[in-house]
């Protein structure tokens, strides 16, 4: 087990700038998600870690030690690929010791590694079947258990779960990190789904066409984006235009159209220095719908609804503030708004985060 | 109930009538002729008597040339396909794996000589090979050589001949698998301690042992029924059991004994299309696709 860190790395495919300026550490033992839309080089990066690319510059260091030369299969890597990619012409149990081949295990070692790699992935007894007779869902564990029966210095797991069904999905990903928790291997997990990421990750990376939009702990990612990419690409937000109206020491007030001055604190504002206008960011589940003229708590306005996309426990309302459309989700108490109905808007300010305004 | 049932079943043979019926009347009933005709007696060239007789099949056990034809046919098909096999994974490879974004432009190259008659290209052989040839004329012209090597008709000019004319079958069968395999199944073996060779050789050649069969018998049997090859490029000792049968419904006019010929060939290629697939297990290739 080692930390993965990588310096300053660049990848190209001839004029196609994969990634660049990467400088990221993944902590030992932790749980990473590279988070980001695709084409935005989470498998290149993977693949440049357990060396199928190599970089174009920088360096990449496991375990504090330069990898870059060191050929693939020396690398103690294990690498879950989205489509399983499991040998169809060997049985399940030659799948899984493939690995431990090459590290001179064999026999009756083998044997016993494999069915406790099978246990680890609650599949116990299924050695001498073949990939093809077992459904994606085991598939995907199958897979899981070959790369860590070679007990690897780091997990690479480029968005394993993303070929199974929703239901499927979501246990996986409850089984998945509880494995990984319970080895204790340095993960570093790819995925276009936010809610794996913050469902799963010690710490999410959130990309863009190749560079690092923003690092740090789920919550954070969630409730402070750092920019405007990352506050819609995890679920729908709210960007208005404000100018601010006053600050004091722990505060900053803010003009924001047609609900007056917000006052926010500072330290959700930090981006925002000495600026005269801003950009405002509130998610649309923390907007809060509430029936024509209540004198709700946080700082109001008047809207009508436009639309409404009913989805059972929740609701997501298109919510027309004078010029502004906003994104309002709310559990649905009672009954829902319908469309053409008047109602006021709700915003607390400690939900709000404010970004520049070229942000 | 039982009358749909009744239907459901007879359903396979209704879809596999058309292809029966082509074979048996394409297949069966020609060969059947032939079979016949190896009992007729030849009285004189190109004069056959009616008859029920075994002299031609007592000639066949009984002469040696005959046994001998049949080893060298074998044998040289056999090299044929091992050479054919090693010369034609290469390219085969190269094609399925390359990167390279117009690929169909090399499927194309590997096709385009099928557009020139193998007559043609195989003739070809003598202007490289032969005496007055382009590999004479140039190791006599840099001097290597003061008098023109023998490179043509013997056994070695066969071989290339064969395998000019059949590479593409092997690589086209080869491409067609490598093509199937998932690309992430040698990396996967590389992440997990697989040299590259070891990658290739516990994953890639396996998944495409099915083409790589396929590609070997046939070019066995392409070879095994040749005779043209053999006449154009070969010397006098350079003969197959296609040049008999050649030699005696062509040169002899003896179409009795080119049908007992003909319907040996048959039974020995079939033989060993039989032996094959048993070996070869089929249903062991179909393993690797399921
Ligand atoms: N082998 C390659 N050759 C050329 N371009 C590539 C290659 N692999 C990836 N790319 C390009 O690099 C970018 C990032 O790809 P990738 O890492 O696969 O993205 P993601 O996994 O986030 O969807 C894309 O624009 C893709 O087209
Ligand atoms: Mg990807």
């Amino acid at each position: 087990m080692a930390g993965v860190e990588l310096k300053n790395v660049e990848k190209s495919f001839g004029a196609v700038t994969a990634v660049k300026g990467l400088d990221i550490t993944f902590e030992e033992g932790s749980f990473t998600t590279l988070l980001g839309p695709s084409g935005c080089g989470k498998t290149t990066i993977l693949r440049m870690v357990a060396g199928l690319e190599a970089p174009t510059a920088g360096d990449i260091l496991v375990g504090g030690t330069r990898i870059n030369d060191v050929p693939i299969h020396k690398r103690n890597l294990g690498l879950v690929f989205q489509n399983y990619a499991l040998f169809p012409h060997r049985t399940i149990g030659q799948n899984i010791a493939f690995g431990l081949k090459y590290r001179g295990v064999s026999g009756s070692d083998a044997a016993a590694k494999v069915k406790a790699a099978l246990d680890i992935v609650r599949l116990p007894g299924v050695e001498d079947r073949y990939p093809a007779q077992l459904s994606g869902g085991q598939q995907q564990r199958i897979a899981l258990a070959r790369a860590i029966v070679i007990e690897p210095d780091v997990l690479l797991l480029d968005e394993p779960l993303s070929a199974l069904d929703a239901n499927l999905r979501e246990e996986m990903r409850v089984e998945l990190k509880a494995i990984q928790h319970r080895i204790g291997v340095t993960s570093i997990f790819v995925t276009h789904d936010q809610s794996e990421a913050l469902a799963m990750s010690d710490k999410i990376i959130v990309m863009s066409a190749g560079k690092v939009q923003q690092v740090g702990a789920p919550e954070e990612v969630y409730n402070s984006p750092a920019n405007e990419f990352v506050a819609n690409f995890l679920g729908a937000s709210n960007i208005l235009d404000v100018r601010v109206a006053g600050s004091d020491r722990d505060a900053i007030g803010l003009e924001v159209p047609h609900f007056g001055v917000i006052s926010v604190p500072r330290a959700r504002a930090a981006g925002l220095g000495d600026a005269k206008s801003g950009r405002l960011v509130i998610r649309a589940e923390k907007l809060k719908l509430l029936p024509a003229g209540d004198a709700g708590a946080g700082v109001l306005a008047q809207g009508v609804v436009r639309a409404v996309d009913y989805q059972g426990q929740i609701a997501r309302y298109f919510v027309q503030v004078g010029d502004m459309e906003l994104q309002i989700m709310n559990m649905i108490d009672g009954r829902p708004f319908s469309a053409g109905d008047a109602t006021t808007v709700a915003i607390d300010p400690r939900d709000c985060s404010v970004l520049p305004a070229d942000g | 109930m039982a009358d749909a049932d009744a239907a459901l079943d007879r359903r396979p043979w209704f879809l596999l009538a058309p292809a029966l019926l082509a074979i048996a009347f394409l297949v069966i009933v020609p060969m059947s002729f032939i079979l016949v005709y190896s009992f007729y007696e030849n009285v004189d060239l190109a004069v056959d008597k009616v008859a029920f007789q075994f002299s031609n099949w007592q000639a066949l056990f009984h002469d040696s040339y005959y046994r001998v034809a049949i080893w060298k046919t074998l044998r040289l098909s056999v090299i044929v396909t091992m050479l054919a096999a090693v010369l034609g994974y290469i390219p085969a490879y190269f094609i399925a794996m390359t990167t390279f974004r117009h690929r169909w432009l090399l499927l194309l190259l590997l096709i385009l000589p099928f557009w020139v008659s193998f007559i043609i290209r195989t003739m070809s052989w003598i202007h490289i090979l032969g005496n007055e040839g382009a590999l004479n004329g140039i190791l006599m012209w840099l001097g290597l050589i003061q008098a023109p090597l023998q490179m043509m008709y013997q056994e070695g000019t066969v071989i290339i001949g064969f395998l000019h004319v059949f590479l593409p079958y092997m690589i086209l069968n080869v491409y067609v698998s490598l093509e199937g395999i998932d690309r992430n199944l040698e990396p996967a073996a590389r992440t997990l301690g697989a040299t590259p060779w070891q990658a290739f050789r516990e994953v890639t050649l396996p998944l495409s042992m099915p083409g790589l069969a396929a590609g070997c018998l046939l070019v066995f049997v392409l070879t095994g029924g040749s005779y043209v090859t053999p006449l154009i490029l070969g010397g006098p000792r350079d003969f197959l059991f296609g040049n008999l049968i050649h030699d005696a419904v062509v040169s002899e006019l003896n179409w009795p004994m080119g049908a007992t010929l003909s319907f040996t060939l048959l039974v020995l290629l079939g033989l060993v299309v039989v032996a094959y697939s048993r070996v070869m297990g089929l249903n062991q290739l179909s393993k690797a696709f399921r």
